[in-house]
């Protein structure tokens, strides 16, 4: 019986509200929208940012400047002209000793013509520890911190070791993913750019 | 009676198991391991993401740790740490980011959205009340032993809308 | 054969659910009931069919056909056979898989109800739940198809393709890469099933209020229907982020149980809007009111489901769960966009027909607490988002710092961490909130209730709930510790206050014995004292939160064999280490410790460290001691040198960790007595209920 009686009282309170039914205001509208629009954007930016991946060749490579462990500065007017070989690498990074060797005779094979510059980032790594492997490899291109993951971020590496070719008009030549297995890899992409 | 007194027991009984914090000892001369994960604890580092730095397993992070014993063994304090690291690998080792530039959208964002729901929710609530129309009036108030009154209640809900 | 087979019935399911869909629009805009069956027949055939398609899958796994390239890529000689069948959900393509059969299951069973008092729902319902599955196919059959098979070419060169390309053989690899170390674990065959069943649930709820805006049969029908399809949703998804945490105390290896990972927190997200719904339907069930707000919700919800499993699968997040880098992205979007747009359409379209029936008469009634309660779950939901979203904001930033140089010092594209500490700091006054209105909101009343009236119910149990509070006062413990234990007990002392008054209600008026009252009192509402029990649950798991976050104790040290380490009243001895490699590809180094607590031998523990040959990949296991008191949990230090002759430990003390466990089991109780189909009675008021309706709802 009481049940009867609320859903009366229900129903006459629903048709009492209908008198004054209406639409959402115009301005709630354009801020809820707004809202969903803004939400939405936020999300492409991201998707924007993944879909990225790295660098890639032909595009422009990206400015930087690498501050050696010996405190000297690498910068546009010394790489100018040169084909670039940049390394990511780091101490704590197994699969980065397979090519450390490798990359120093080449980086001998190639110094004295001046024509290319081989660049070692050192990638989130610890002074120390960067200089011990320097030493074990006995490297002696320029490697320096990469500070700030500055470097890093410009070419959007994923990981270490990757390494990055630059040809003499600054563009994005070759990227290698993971170490490089043997040293006429190496030679090779470097052939390939000194010959065009 | 007898259950009430079982509610007490079991209410303090639930709440004495609680354990009083642990003393600290006196920092010697070389920071200990203690002292090294309470810095890391608050930093991450890019080699594994989202797992702080005083747990992260990776030689990496090994290495910042060492890193950070240097450091404090040097003299550093727990700001001088965090400042060098901010420098050599960039704001992304502090769990929170520093409150500069963009990174202030963090810490503002959410209190403005929270605000601007309590300020809307409050109009909206002024709304509704204001044409206080003849409101059933069927509430609890109006019930005549208090030994029923719980019962009524219940029922009421039970029967309210269904 | 078994790939071709799981891949044609994928394909199948496909065009299946397409058919639906057009059926289904077919039918209702041209008012043909048969397509409508028709429609309904084919959403019944997608769970069949799908099951075909995750069996084949199973078997691979089982047979460990390598030539499949999704198995080998989780699987490996060296995994026992409970793995093998748990790696359907262990890589992206088989666990999408899963994702849509458990999401078939669902919609086949809601084909299966009885549709005679709401057939104007069905086909609208059919239409959203076989687009939800559609949509997934897609990502399944053209991005992410586990049946991709290896063949070799004559020069030598692996290609991966569903069908041999021309002057190709079969590649069979000689091993797996077997499945990561992170997920060979029991948590594992546990969690993310009953996440994704949450994550699917929310579908049927969202189905439904869809076909509600669509039809304009925007009363509480549709949250009926949905009531307890809803609470089971949320019951697998609590359950799920329960057991991840389970997963990560046991395996990650760091003392704790939640990270405010970025992808844990976008499991939580829909969570927090499904709780947060789940409150405020029965406004609208009781008062007519917030029915907007309602539908705003489970729209939400829906689309968060949909956005964390984007933040998982899209490579957008790196973390300890996110899949490998995938092309689905982009997908992922295009479907929210729609989703989104298309529901919040809908929503404002009939937004007239959804005004409220009553007003809120007083800030001190039933609904006012509710709607408060909505605000800070809504709150908490906006700081999680912020805190995954705004990371990556600020490194997209860097885009427009690179295109406008003058802006380059602001928009720097910095990644950024957000860590524990924000969120924590963030969310602990809003979780305190929480447990205020919790304890207070049962003692309101709907409708109009007064500071005065609920003064007059408060004052006993707030009483009560002091005594606990000054007790551990007098033990030492003071600041937010206090503060959030008295919180507890003030919850506690209400939610048990209110079962006592009902049970002692029904003694002096009806004459039964204490537990004859209880029984009956419980089966009178189950939905309410359902609701109070999970309310116990969720208060016996803030102990173990408060327990683990305030008096989490840690230490760590070095020491030779026979060497002690203490921390508070406890102390561990290094005994031994056994280092030896196993049969299924593992070197382990295990410790043996022994555990005195005040100069009393306890236990003996053995935290070991597991490396993985294949993978290159170490796990830390604890070793634990467990007790409702506390958890001792230690670690063998990987990073440190192991040796016989010294070892580096790191110690937790986890006073009261267990009782989150513990709650979570009364969770369980409390959603099963709250959610169990009602008997006859049940039924009977409905009918009654709509019987007086009926003249009403003609509109």
């Amino acid at each position: 019986m009481a049940e009867t009686e609320l859903e009366l009282q229900t129903d006459a309170v629903e048709t009492e509200v209908e008198n004054e039914r209406r639409g959402m205001s115009l301005w709630a509208k354009l801020l809820a929208w707004g809202l969903v629009l803004g939400l939405l954007a936020v999300v492409a930016v991201q998707l924007v940012a993944t879909q990225q991946g790295n660098v890639g060749p032909g595009e422009p490579a990206p400015n930087f400047t690498l501050t050696t462990f010996a405190g000297e500065e690498i910068g546009a007017a010394e790489m100018q002209g040169k084909i670039i070989v940049l390394n990511f690498w780091a101490s704590w990074c197994k699969p980065c000793e397979q090519e450390a060797a490798d990359l120093q005779t080449a980086w001998e094979m190639y110094e004295p013509s001046g024509e290319v510059l081989f660049l070692g980032a050192d990638y989130v790594d610890t002074q120390i520890e960067a200089s011990k492997y320097l030493e074990k490899f006995s490297i002696t291109y320029p490697n320096g911190p990469d500070l700030g993951t500055r470097i890093s971020q410009a070419f959007r590496i994923r990981g270490v070791p990757e390494t990055y070719f630059i040809d003499k008009e600054g563009n994005l030549a070759y990227v290698k993913i993971g170490p490089f297995t043997t040293l006429a890899e190496i030679t090779d992409i470097i052939d390939g750019l000194l010959d065009s | 009676m007898k259950s009430r007194l079982f509610l007490f027991v079991l209410l303090i009984a639930l709440l004495l198991a609680v354990p009083v914090s642990a003393q600290d000892n006196p920092p010697p001369d070389a920071p200990t391991d203690d002292e090294i994960n309470a810095v890391a604890k608050n930093m991450y580092c890019p080699v594994c993401e989202n797992v702080p730095l005083d747990v992260c397993p990776t030689l990496a992070c090994e290495q910042w740790r060492a890193q950070i014993r240097e450091l404090l063994a040097e003299g550093a304090t727990e700001q001088e740490v965090y400042d060098y690291f901010v420098l050599h690998y960039g704001d992304r080792v502090l769990a929170e980011p520093p409150r500069t530039g963009l990174n202030w959208l963090i810490y503002i964002v959410p209190p403005v959205v929270i605000l601007a729901g309590i300020v809307a929710l409050y109009f909206a609530l002024r709304n509704w009340r204001k044409p206080v129309a003849a409101a059933p009036q069927s509430q609890a108030e109006k019930s005549g032993e208090p030994e029923d009154e719980y019962m009524a209640r219940l029922e009421e809900e039970l029967a309210k809308r269904n | 054969m078994l790939a071709s087979l799981g891949y044609g019935a994928l394909v199948i399911t496909f065009l299946v659910s397409l058919y639906g869909v057009g059926a289904a629009i077919y039918g209702v805009t041209q008012n043909k009931a048969s397509w409508v069956d028709s429609s309904r027949n084919a959403m019944l055939l997608t769970f069949p069919l799908l099951t075909i398609s995750a069996l084949s899958i199973t078997l691979l796994l089982i047979q460990m056909d390598f030539q499949v390239e999704y198995v080998a890529s989780v699987t490996s000689r060296s995994m026992p056979m409970y793995l093998r069948i748990t790696a359907l959900w262990g890589g992206q393509e088989g666990s999408l898989v899963f994702w849509a059969w458990l999401m078939a299951a669902f919609a086949s069973a809601v084909t299966l109800r009885d549709w005679k008092r709401d057939r104007e729902f069905l086909p609208w319902v059919v239409v959203v739940s076989l687009s939800t599955l559609a949509f997934f196919l897609i990502l399944i059959i053209f991005f992410e198809n586990p049946f991709v098979r290896l063949w070799q070419s004559s020069s030598g060169e692996i290609i991966s393709a569903v069908w041999q390309p021309a002057g190709t053989l079969p590649f069979i690899p000689a091993d797996g890469r077997g499945l990561n170390p992170l997920l060979r674990h029991p948590g594992m065959i546990i969690h993310p099933p009953l996440l994704y069943l949450g994550f699917v649930s929310f579908v049927v709820p969202f189905a439904f209020a869809i076909a509600a805006l669509i039809t304009g049969r925007t009363d509480d029908r549709w949250i009926r229907v949905t009531r307890r399809w809803t609470l089971w949703a949320w019951l697998f998804l609590s359950l799920g982020l329960v057991l991840g945490g389970r997963w990560a105390y046991d395996v990650l290896g760091w003392g704790g149980y939640w990270g405010w990972d970025p992808v844990e927190i976008a499991a939580f997200m829909p969570w927090l809007t499904g709780t947060a719904f789940l409150h405020s339907v029965m406004i609208q069930e009781k008062r007519g009111m917030f029915k907007h707000w309602n539908m705003f919700l489970i729209i939400l919800t829906y689309d968060l489901v949909i956005f964390g499993t984007f933040l998982t699968r899209s490579g957008v997040l790196s973390s300890v769960h996110s899949f490998a880098q995938s092309a689905i992205g982009p997908l992922f979007f295009v479907f929210i966009v729609l989703t989104l747009t298309i529901s919040l359409w809908l929503l404002v379209r009939r937004w007239a027909e959804l005004r409220g029936e009553e007003q809120i008469n007083s800030f001190f009634s039933r609904e006012a607490f509710f709607l408060f309660n909505n605000l800070i779950f809504m709150a908490i939901l906006v700081i999680c988002f912020w805190g995954v979203v705004f990371p990556l904001v600020s490194e997209a930033s860097g885009l427009i710092g690179q295109a406008i140089p003058a802006l380059s010092n602001v928009f720097t594209g910095q990644k950024i961490t957000v860590g524990p500490i924000f969120y924590e700091r963030a969310t602990g006054p809003l979780w305190a909130g929480l447990l205020v209105l919790m304890g207070i909101a049962p003692l309101s009343a709907w409708g109009a209730s007064t500071a005065k009236t609920l003064g007059r119910k408060l004052w006993l149990p707030t009483i009560i709930s002091f005594i606990p509070a000054v007790v551990i006062f007098f033990l030492g413990v003071s600041g937010a510790a206090l503060l959030a234990f008295w919180l507890v007990s003030f919850v506690t002392a209400i939610t048990l206050y209110e079962f006592w008054q009902g049970v002692g209600a029904r003694v002096r008026t009806k004459g039964e014995n204490v537990f004859a009252a209880f029984w009956a009192l419980v089966g009178r509402d189950r939905r309410r004292y359902g609701g109070y029990t999970i309310h116990l649950g969720i208060v016996l798991m803030a102990v173990g939160i408060i327990g683990i976050e305030i008096f989490q104790t840690e230490t760590q040290g070095t020491v030779p064999i026979g060497g002690e380490i203490a921390l508070g009243d406890y102390l561990v001895r290094y005994d031994s280490l056994a280092d030896f490699n196993t049969p299924d590809g593992r070197n382990v180094a295990r410790a043996s410790i022994s555990v005195f607590r005040d100069g009393e031998y306890l236990t003996e523990l053995n935290p070991r460290r597991d490396y993985y040959f294949e993978s290159q990949q170490t796990m830390t296991i604890p070793g634990v001691r467990s007790s409702i008191e506390d958890d001792f949990y230690v670690l063998l230090v990987d990073w440190q040198p192991i040796s016989t002759q010294s070892a580096t430990f790191k110690i937790y003390h986890n006073p009261l960790v267990n009782w989150l466990w513990f709650g979570s089991v009364i969770l369980i109780v409390g959603t099963f007595v709250a959610a169990w189909p009602e008997k006859d009675r049940a039924a009977i008021r409905e009918n009654k209920h709509l019987r007086v309706q009926a003249p009403a709802s003609a509109d």
